[in-house]
């Protein structure tokens, strides 16, 4: 029986088949499916913040998207999946609030800043990435399916989307 | 470099904290009861630092639909603050505010759009009125901004906030009682410096 595994908020996870993987509730963070199509096996990453060397408290690698997706890809390796194989989905990076241009503008583009550091890390290791769904301003709920590679998409009264 | 480690917080930051959220949230209680013209009873408040990865569960179901208030914060004290409630407190509330029938679930209109900002403009007015009288220190908010949606994916805002500091959020529960429990959560993220001038400011 497939299990879904669940991972949380600034936190990574592998999976292997059969099972799937979710995060619920993307909002400003960006959650990034790993996958190897050949051994199948699969992996979620779901990031706060664009950059670890920015923030002094920086011990969590799962939170930042430098360190989180380089972490998945290692943990990946070690169940056997091929680095050279790996393929991304990715989804969220939100702007949850209509903020104006007062106030922290570092809060204000935290989504579209993770998203480009997501793109980033994946550009530099080399991942292609297949699909995204990011942006806008509402939250995402995701699951990945390791036996055929669909990333489903549910969000508040929105159509489930499956890229 | 700032004295506050939020993950190594002492007992008596924690206790000062605590009271901060009781009488804010004492005051924001009383502000609501007025402007709707009911009784609203508060019941202590729960403050704790939480993980992020249980930050949503520990409120609710990551999933379950919330309004969330979010607004900035500058002066002496710079930051932000956020108040949730549940989808169902907020249309009690709404109800309440534009005379309907208590029972009434209807999708928010723009008009209960702008009740809700209202209503969120008050209770964190209130708020942050007992914040400033009791450090002494000048705070001043930015427009609340609105949003509906998942519980998670709207507390990621404060999450990342804190995220820049450390591995937990400081949360602050309130539970607003009538004859139907309405549920508030207050989120009161100040930045690093602003903890220290916070906890100057009450002599520790």
């Amino acid at each position: 029986m497939p299990e879904m595994i669940k991972v949380g908020m600034a936190d990574l996870k592998v999976c292997p088949p059969p099972n799937a993987i979710t995060t619920l509730g993307l909002g400003s963070c960006v959650g990034i499916a790993l996958y190897d199509p050949i051994t199948k096996i699969a992996g979620l990453a779901h990031i706060m913040l664009p950059d670890s060397t920015q923030i002094r408290n920086n011990t969590n690698n799962a939170k930042f998207a430098d360190t989180g997706i380089k972490e998945l890809v290692d943990q990946m390796a070690r169940i056997g999946a091929s680095r050279f194989r790996l393929v991304a989905k990715i989804a969220g990076g939100a702007q949850m609030f209509a903020f104006q241009s007062s106030g922290n503008s570092d809060t204000l583009r935290v989504g579209e800043r993770n998203v480009q550091a997501t793109k980033k890390a994946l550009n530099d290791l080399g991942i292609r990435i297949l699909a995204e769904d990011t942006g806008l301003n509402y939250g995402r709920t995701v699951e990945f399916y390791s036996e055929t590679g669909e990333f489903i998409i549910k969000s508040v009264g929105k159509p489930i989307k499956k890229i | 470099m700032a004295k506050v480690n939020l993950d190594e917080i002492d007992n008596t930051y924690y206790d000062v904290l605590r009271e901060i959220g009781n009488i804010g949230a004492g005051n924001a209680t009383t502000a609501l009861a007025q402007l709707l013209n009911m009784k609203l009873d508060m019941r202590v408040p729960k403050v704790a630092l939480v993980e992020f990865n249980k930050l949503a569960e520990s409120i609710c179901g990551e999933e379950d639909i919330v309004v969330g208030i979010y607004l900035f914060l500058e002066g002496d004290i710079n930051g932000s603050m956020m108040f949730m409630m549940e989808e169902t407190s907020a249309h009690v509330l709404v109800n309440h505010l534009m005379g309907r029938e208590a029972e009434n679930q209807d999708p928010f209109n723009e008009m209960d759009y702008s009740a809700l900002q209202e209503i969120g403009n008050i209770i964190t007015g209130a708020y942050l009125s007992s914040l400033s009288g009791l450090t002494n220190l000048y705070i001043n908010a930015s427009i609340p901004y609105l949003t509906v949606d998942m519980a998670a994916a709207i507390l990621s805002v404060p999450a990342i906030e804190f995220g820049k500091l450390g591995d937990k959020a400081l949360l602050i529960q309130t539970e607003f009682g009538d004859d139907i429990a309405i549920n508030g959560y207050f989120i009161l993220i100040p930045d690093m410096q602003s903890y220290d001038v916070i906890l100057t400011s009450l002599g520790l």
